[in-house]
């Protein structure tokens, strides 16, 4: 069966793009969440539609499952290869098809890397907006994926309010188009939901995207606060004057420490917290609220305020944050990214809790955070190494995002379920909710080849791990067997 | 502020058992929209309340049958909207029905739509379980994203309960602008000034005029009206409320009216057997109304060889297709998906399409 798929796959294609030696398939036995490994039977590298079509339907002949990938740098195991079953690369998809500076869209193929839509429409004074901090490196179809955000979603919105169109391959093969250049589509809007399904319902092939005009300034404050609760409360503040920031960010002490080693860029290592707040749009309304930002922020009791005075400055500002992964990684041999979001008014009683299981678990935690709209990532610090740490560090994790759950929030606000979250999905639903995902999945995928065992949980390891919801006292099929 | 969800939901549950569609009705204000339904009343107008509104965190959770004018309010006591400037096509007009119609004003190109603001909601589906999806936080990607899938399903797919929105603070300033401009011309004005980076809110043309809506700090608002020219236009409120609620006197006609969805800055032609006063064009080009007893077939071939879509909007024979032809296999997807929510097809079976 194997063999017979994979002489298919080399009449096809020719020997570089098709991958099957160990030593070969080794560099795509994981994404950016390293602990989680698999070697796939294959990866196959496409470089034309019709590449690509025949090997879903090979792939669908032979029932083998299909795993597209992109760059690779998923932080949920979402593109990791399982043992029998084909990677999609979609790596040699990187043409930019169309610039469209009438109607403001860029149509490019999936492997196209985020930031190189900017850098391709930048002389013409515009942007796309979702900027994850990997945007160096991740592609446009894994930002569908995953449907990525970055520091500016609170006021510019994450991937699906930025895609206008999509084609995408079903499991047959067939090519399906939602969308386009308009603002809308007949019927459901099947392109909402592609975003963030995890290669779950189909592989993306061409996506037209959004452009906006670039702001003429952006203009960006560092308040200091010796107190965690304080730059929580001021980022509160900041919403209720009336103002929406293009980006909003926090860190606390560790982070803080932990990027200004890194990156040097002077920010106060004796402080508490920091808040990140920039403004942008025209010059005028841009003084406008820099004044009030920081009238705000000091009413709020920051110990210190500073406003960028140029662009360079700005940069600077930001250069520490960009850094705070690489930067905690130093602290450490290993960190673990947490991805939970909360509404913002628990972020006290949320991080307090976590400094309490950092005691007892005898784990360092660094917390950056998406402050605007409630995006943690608490850093857990560890050494794989350690028999038991890695154990160990997971439990932890469970138990944050068991309390973005409980607070209101969700275990993951940007990086996906992927196989890492699966155990945490049985928390946030209930088996009512996760049968209908399993049925969305059945109407795209009623075999159940693409990217099988991410992003959905099934019934039954739900009920082995005996998180399942249990609502209004009734547990939820009781025909399965409980252990 | 009752909460009805028991009875909805034994409602439903009757119904699936017994196979019986039923006519979802929220306010009862866009009947008109979309095909006509056969089906038993399923109310939703006294499950209303506004669930939790943190200011703070820009979010707003209300029951489904919650009027928009109730949610405006609220929002307006702490100086905060909703950011895609809903239609209401009348005073009774709930979030859910507006949420399930997808619409959204002339704010939708610069702010978003109804389905950008989902959050989160709280369904029936067609077995009468109570699902809940999404949440009361900006970004969520666990699961597949249900929530913004409702938005726009015309109740095809379940009952919506509550939802939970995100919200954006009002501007402070408000100014609009006309220039002269044919159609075609306004095409051009509108695609320069889209790729600008000014506090442009609102753009339509009439065929006469070009109009701007500026909104944003005072001395923002001055500045981008001194650099887009043109008059100050007194009525600029009462314009574009109009123009929300299709109370111009343009909308007042018997005829089909045919809305095109189509990119933008696609050139200005008319249709054949269509004149300009046929014509009015909103969102900055990407919307477009005809007004024409033309055969919708037309219609949605010239909008189609634009790179857009076609719908009949209001009047028409409402037993016919009304929403734009879809592909062989996006059809497939859409009756599939029906299936996996609605296994009897319970919920407002043909309003979006025929046995939908």
């Amino acid at each position: 069966m194997q063999k017979a798929l994979l002489s298919s796959l080399a009449v096809l294609l020719d020997a570089g793009s098709l991958l099957t030696s160990n030593e070969d398939l080794r560099p795509y036995e994981c994404d950016g969440l390293s602990v989680y490994r698999g070697l796939p039977l294959a990866v196959v590298l496409p470089e034309t539609l019709a590449q690509a079509q025949c090997i879903m339907s090979l792939c669908k002949q032979h029932q083998t499952p299909v795993i597209a990938r992109g760059a690779g740098t998923g932080l949920a195991g979402g593109a990791m290869p399982t043992k029998g079953a084909v990677v999609l690369s979609l790596a040699k998809f990187n043409q930019i098809l169309d610039i469209d500076t009438y109607n403001q869209t860029a149509t490019v193929q999936p492997g196209v890397r985020n930031l190189a839509i900017s850098e391709a429409v930048a002389s013409h004074n515009l942007y796309y907006a979702p900027d994850p901090s990997s945007q160096i490196a991740c592609t446009i179809g894994g930002n569908v994926a995953e449907n990525s955000g970055g520091v500016h979603c609170l006021k510019y919105g994450l991937t699906v309010h930025n895609v206008l169109g999509l084609k995408f391959l079903s499991m047959d093969g067939e090519l399906i188009e939602l969308g386009g250049k308009t603002l809308d589509d007949s019927g459901y809007d099947l392109l909402a939901l592609m975003h963030g399904s995890e290669g779950l319902l189909g592989v993306a092939v061409e996506v037209t995207v959004k452009l906006l005009p670039k702001p003429e300034v952006a203009q960006v404050m560092l308040a200091a606060f010796d107190d965690v609760e304080k730059a929580g409360q001021a980022v509160g503040d900041i919403i209720a004057a009336g103002i929406v920031p293009a980006g909003l960010e926090m860190m606390d002490a560790l982070a803080i420490q932990a990027a200004e080693a890194y990156a040097n860029v002077g920010y106060p290592i004796d402080a508490q917290a920091i808040v990140l707040c920039e403004v942008d749009g025209t010059v005028n309304s841009v003084a406008d609220y820099t004044a009030r930002v920081e009238k705000v922020l000091h009413e709020a009791g920051a110990s210190e305020v500073r406003t960028s005075q140029n662009e360079a400055q700005r940069l600077q500002f930001w250069a520490g944050r960009k850094a705070a992964f690489p930067a905690v990684g130093r602290l450490a041999p290993d960190y673990y990214c947490m991805d939970g979001t909360i509404p913002k008014a628990k972020l006290p009683e949320v991080l307090r809790s976590i400094a309490a299981w950092s005691e007892e678990y005898g784990l360092p935690v660094a917390n950056v955070f998406h402050a605007g709209d409630g995006n943690m990532h608490p850093l857990i610090l560890y050494d794989a190494n350690k028999t038991g740490e890695l154990e160990k560090t997971e439990a932890f994790g469970k138990k944050i995002l068991e309390l973005c759950v409980e607070v209101g929030g969700t275990i993951t606000g940007e990086h996906g379920v992927g196989v890492e979250k699966l155990d945490s999905m049985c928390v946030q639903f209930g088996a009512a909710e996760l049968s209908q995902f399993l049925a969305i999945k059945a109407a795209f995928d009623p075999e159940g080849l693409l990217n099988p065992g991410k992003a959905v949980p099934t019934l039954h390891r739900c009920a082995e791990l005996g998180r399942m919801h249990v609502h209004n006292g009734q547990l939820p099929h009781p025909e399965l067997e409980r252990f | 502020m009752p909460d009805l969800t028991q009875n909805l939901q034994a409602a439903v549950v009757q119904a699936y058992q017994d196979k019986t569609p039923l006519n979802i009705i929220g306010g009862d204000t866009k009947s008109w929209y979309g095909r006509e339904v056969v089906g038993e009343p399923l109310n939703l107008s006294e499950h209303e309340g506004i669930l939790s509104y943190q200011p703070k965190e820009l979010t707003i959770k209300v029951r489904a049958g919650t009027k928009l004018s109730t949610i405006a309010d609220a929002l307006d006591e702490h100086r905060q909207r909703l950011p895609f400037d809903p239609p209401y096509f009348g005073e009774a007009a709930t979030i859910g029905g507006t949420m399930a119609c997808n619409f959204s004003g002339p704010r939708r190109p610069y702010a978003g739509s109804a389905r950008d603001f989902m959050l989160g909601c709280t369904m029936l589906n067609g077995k009468g379980e109570k699902l809940h999806f999404g949440g009361e936080v900006m970004k969520n990607v666990a699961g597949f994203d249900v929530s913004r899938l409702m938005v726009g399903s015309l109740g095809t797919l379940g009952v919506m309960l509550d939802v939970s929105l995100k919200v954006l603070p009002h501007r402070e300033a408000e100014q609009t602008v006309a220039l002269p401009a044919s159609f075609t011309e306004a095409i051009t004005i509108m695609s320069h000034w889209a790729s600008k980076p000014l506090p442009v809110t609102a753009m339509c043309a009439d065929g006469d005029h070009v109009f701007f809506r500026i909104c944003g700090t005072n001395s923002a608002v001055q500045r981008s009206m001194k650099e887009i020219g043109g008059t100050l236009h007194g009525g600029g409120f009462k314009l574009w409320k109009d123009l929300r609620e299709h109370e111009l006197p343009y909308f007042n006609d018997p005829r089909k009216l045919y809305r095109l969805s189509v990119p933008a800055a696609a050139p200005f032609s008319l249709i054949q057997g269509s004149q300009e006063s046929d014509w009015f064009i909103g969102w900055g080009g990407a919307q477009r109304w005809i007004k024409s007893t033309l055969p919708f077939a037309d219609v949605q071939a010239y909008a189609k060889a634009l790179g857009g879509t076609a719908s009949v909007f209001r009047h028409g024979n409402r037993q016919k297709e009304v929403f734009g032809t879809l592909s062989a296999p996006v059809l497939k997807l859409h009756q599939s998906l029906k299936s996996s929510f609605d296994p009897h097809h319970i919920f407002n079976v043909g309003r979006m399409y025929k046995d939908l």
